[in-house]
């Protein structure tokens, strides 16, 4: 942090700022060394002499200048994802948004309202959605993946799959006749298998893009297909292809093939989101096994205006409306037996949320809340968990250890923990507050990408607190809930945030690289090209000389300096600038002069 | 007892699944999660009868959320009791750890009778040219009810031919229970006394009957410089019944129920072989009850249990047989000579002696060749 300072000090001096050596006994003495003053001073006095041997041998260093292609490429079209190709089209760059499924708006579109002032999620989502359909400077390619990234900030090449969707996109104008007669259904993924979907269908009906995708494994032309290809025995099914009939505009493309594009970006912003936690794993808790216990995410579908149930909140075992309602809060969070240590955050709030619409929806609902800690963190957040306890809302804290199913109903059983007693509530539904984690392929994504996730496959922001939406690979950002679970606020802060970031780098014309990377001796490099494989960022390309040898070149633009060619050239061809193998030897041997 | 937690106990967030996961509390109070609170503070009530009432089923340990030693802090709990000499011990527990220290087990009968269940069946003493040591436990080896479980595995044995002996008067209690009660000192004398047979009688492989000698054989033996190979008889009557050395052909036509035995499953995740045991009898309907596999009843013997005395209306083995008796079965089979008394008595005090047989899977597969 403080080298550049320096550095800068040495420039306005009229020196080269790369002939700066810092010896750095703060960091590296004297607040690690609090208990003995003596050694520390010697040590101290040791790594000065280090400093100055070094020192000496320093050379003018200059850093080189890259172009910058001013074009950005968000991952993910949720609300993070949405509001930094929003931010970033509106400061006049390019951006292409990627998204997975064939609509954009994630998580946030399956919401019914949003905590703590109870606006309708899709009435404040899909404007924005809209606006993304509509920018000049935003490409939208759903049903898409990111498969491969090579280069490097300002010059990224990323190869991008473009799934097959049968259904010609540049001739259909969404005009509905497909769906509204194919006669085939399947679950819909959108609405958590609650309601069903046709087999060439939109997930819900604000979808964007408005057109439709075919989903291979449901349609029953392609059951056909599958017949006759795998000789199957027995009869055919029929051949169908009802939705190509009809289809006005002839859009529907039996030959259609997923495809490969690579473009490339200055920039890539990372905004993969999260899945919601799979239950069934809690077996004391019957999710799977009594039908009216149900995920967060479940309930909202229900609640939804616009979703399967039309908001009637009904118990799937009978259709009728429930009396008793229990919330289970941190199923999946704050759990190391389940694999799952942190917070998700979201959970206690979205508990609240629904407490207080079902009590307005059925007045004679009563609502119980299990919690363990309420965690109520951000603006209005606390009044709202007040306004869902004065709706009536019994708070119990403590944490369930079994549901039963007796005479139709749920029991549910837990101890009171400030009663210090146990508890047994009768309930017609009970709702698991379920926890975020991360989304699928986040590991594949961040190794492609060159970014680091832990334990639970999220993605580790350069700084927790400085640097919150970079990432320890130059010019990729991080926005929403693919660094940790985040509530929508927060998704849609890191996505401006993110935007903000490329739009600082791409207000340059010339990247200047650090000029402290390695170099290999072209006469000493005997072209085993050990190198190339030990280097992790893949910085180490190869060149054939006019005498026939094959020797290795690095690219200045994408080494980090880390050393690790240095270490592993067994011929000493490779040295790193700024750290020489003489001056680390000058360092060493100045020891003991 | 802070130590005993371990780091985990510092963490525990007091959100009572051990209470509401324990199954003492379907039939009694057990503050398992105060207990815990009490322990984070250091302070506890030694004359409270709360402290003897832990069967270590490790029903909660495996839920927490917070990987809190909770069986640890119960055996330390005990530990300081026993150690002091002072505070409340149950009247039965006291007998028994008298009766494991006098005569090496928890009926007080003399060694020698310690082979007399094998009349007539023909079983050699281990030499050094046995392969296999069939370590019976002390219940089958003595209590006349449960005998017919160890003369069912060795018939099964001799019958696949398997080369097995026993060390007969040489075996002392494996002091699994011992070391639940608190009593550290005397377990470490009744482990090194079977390391030592054992590694005098040249011993490499074990088979138990019970999951308790195989928790403590396999999981506790190693740390004390006792490492065998160690067997328990479900995993290796699959292994004969794989490799066809026992061939149960006889139809049974029973409806059977299995109930996991907490030491072998949840402790040592032994589900599925005592089932595939079970599955390989023809004729024979497997049927679980409402709670098996990792959510298994315990049958409230373990920790010590079994030699305290549990009123009538709070004997977990009584919910348990309603379980197995609601699935319809006619047979209640399990693998656990603790679990066998259990049952045995709650079938008896319950007068379902027409209702439900209990039998261990040796005596089944058995009835099956």
């Amino acid at each position: 942090m403080h080298e550049n300072t320096f550095r800068k000090t040495v420039a306005a001096a009229g020196l080269n700022p790369y002939l700066l050596e810092m010896a750095n006994l703060r960091e590296h003495c004297s607040w690690v060394h609090g208990d003995g003053k003596e050694a520390a001073t010697t040590k101290a006095i040791d790594l000065i002499r280090m400093a100055v041997a070094k020192v000496a041998r320093h050379e003018k260093l200059f850093p080189k200048q890259v172009s910058v292609t001013k074009r950005a490429l968000v991952i993910g079209g949720g609300i993070s994802g949405i509001q930094a190709a929003l931010d970033m089209a509106n400061a006049s760059y390019k951006v292409v948004l990627v998204e997975r499924e064939p609509t954009i708006g994630g998580r946030m579109a399956q919401l019914d309202k949003t905590f703590p002032t109870l606006d309708c999620s899709s009435c404040i989502l899909t404007p924005k959605m809209v606006d993304v359909a509509q920018h000049p400077n935003i490409t939208l390619l759903t049903s898409a993946e990111v498969k491969e990234v090579k280069g490097f900030v300002g010059n990224f090449e990323v190869s991008i799959l473009q799934k097959a969707r049968k259904v010609d996109h540049t001739k259909c104008t969404g005009c509905g006749i497909c769906w509204q007669k194919c006669p085939e259904k399947a679950p819909s993924e959108f609405d958590m298998g609650l309601g069903k979907r046709p087999a060439v269908y939109i997930p819900f009906p604000q979808a964007v893009p408005p057109k439709p995708v075919i989903d291979t494994a449901s349609c029953r032309y392609h059951k056909y297909l599958r017949f006759v290809e795998e000789k199957q025995e027995g009869k055919a099914p029929p051949q169908c292809r009802i939705c190509e009939k009809l289809c006005p505009v002839g859009a529907i493309d039996w030959e259609q093939k997923d495809e490969i594009v690579t473009e490339k970006f200055g920039a890539i912003v990372v905004a993969t989101g999260y899945k919601a936690f799979d239950p069934t794993i809690y077996t004391e808790l019957g999710y799977g096994r009594h039908p009216d216990v149900i995920t967060g995410l479940e309930l909202e579908r229900m609640m939804s205006a616009s979703g399967p149930a039309s908001g009637d909140v009904t118990r799937p075992s009978n259709g009728e409306h429930p009396k008793d309602v229990v919330f289970l809060t941190c199923v999946g969070s704050r759990d190391e037996q389940r694999g799952r240590t942190y917070c998700s955050k979201v959970c206690c709030m979205y508990i609240a949320k629904h407490a207080i619409i079902l009590k307005e929806h059925y007045p004679d609902v009563q609502c119980y809340v299990f919690y363990m800690d309420v965690r109520a963190v951000s603006k209005d957040y606390e009044e709202f968990y007040k306004r869902a306890q004065e709706s009536g809302a019994i708070y119990i804290r403590g944490k369930v250890s079994g549901i039963r199913q007796e005479e139709g109903r749920l029991v549910v059983r837990g101890e009171d923990t400030l009663l210090g007693e146990m508890v047994e509530i009768p309930a017609d539904m009970v709702v698991l507050a379920i926890g975020m984690e991360h989304s699928p392929g986040s590991a594949e994504l961040a190794q492609a990408l060159k970014v680091s996730y832990d334990v639970n496959e999220l993605f580790i922001e350069a700084h927790p607190k400085l640097r919150p939406v970079e990432t320890m690979s130059d010019g990729v950002f991080v926005a929403g809930a693919c660094v940790g679970p985040r509530d929508i606020p927060e998704s849609v802060a890191t996505g401006s945030a993110a935007a903000a970031k490329v739009a600082a780098l791409f207000s340059q014309d010339f990247l200047t690289t650090d000029p402290m990377v390695a170099v290999i001796d072209q006469m000493k490099c005997g072209g085993c090209l050990l190198c190339t494989k030990v280097c992790p960022f893949k910085a180490i390309d190869t060149q054939v000389l006019r005498d026939g040898r094959t020797v290795a070149v690095v690219n200045e633009s994408l080494c980090k300096g880390c050393g690790l060619c240095v270490a592993a050239c067994r011929f000493g061809a490779s040295n790193l600038r700024g750290f020489t193998q003489q001056q680390l030897l000058a360092e060493v041997t100045s020891l003991w002069q | 007892m802070v130590e005993a937690g371990g780091k985990a106990l510092k963490q525990c967030y007091q959100c009572g699944l051990c209470t509401g996961t324990c199954p003492w509390n379907l039939v009694r109070n057990f503050p398992t999660r105060k207990l815990i609170h009490q322990s984070q503070l250091g302070i506890a009530d030694f004359e409270t009868e709360d402290t003897w009432i832990c069967a270590t089923c490790r029903a909660c340990v495996a839920r927490c959320p917070r990987g809190v030693a909770i069986i640890d802090i119960m055996k330390a709990l005990r530990g300081v009791i026993v150690g002091m000499g002072a505070g409340y011990v149950p009247a039965g527990l006291r007998v028994t750890l008298k009766n494991i220290a006098g005569t090496g087990n928890p009926l007080g009968e003399s060694p020698e009778k310690r082979i007399d269940w094998t009349k007539d069946l023909g079983i050699r003493p281990f030499t050094k040219d046995t392969e296999v040591l069939y370590f019976s436990c002390c219940i089958p080896a003595y209590d006349p009810n449960i005998k017919r479980v160890a003369k069912a595995t060795a018939t099964l044995l001799t019958k696949a031919g398997v080369n097995f002996g026993i060390l007969g008067t040489r075996e002392s209690c494996c002091g699994e229970s011992v070391r639940k009660a608190g009593n550290e000192s005397l377990f470490q004398t009744l482990a090194q006394s079977n390391i030592t047979a054992f590694a005098e009688s040249g011993v490499t492989k074990i088979v138990v009957s019970s999951p308790h000698c195989y928790h403590t054989f396999r999981n506790e033996y190693p740390e004390l410089g006792g490492s065998f190979e160690v067997v328990h008889f479900t995993q290796y009557l699959g292994e004969l019944i794989r490799e066809e050395r026992l061939k149960p052909t006889k139809e049974l036509n029973l409806k059977v129920t299995y109930h996991d035995p907490c030491y072998l499953g949840r402790h040592n995740s032994v589900y599925d072989e005592p089932r595939q045991v079970l599955r390989s009898i023809p004729g024979l309907d497997l049927v679980e009850m409402a709670e098996y596999r990792e959510n298994s009843l315990c049958c409230g013997g373990g920790g010590s249990r079994i030699w305290q005395e549990t009123k009538k209306g709070e004997r977990l083995s009584d919910l348990r047989l309603d379980q197995a008796v609601a699935t319809g079965a006619s047979v209640l089979t399990t693998a656990c000579p603790y679990c066998m008394l259990n049952f045995e008595d709650s079938i008896l005090t319950s007068n379902r002696s027409d209702t439900i047989k209990l039998k261990e899977i040796s005596e089944l597969v058995l009835e099956a060749l």
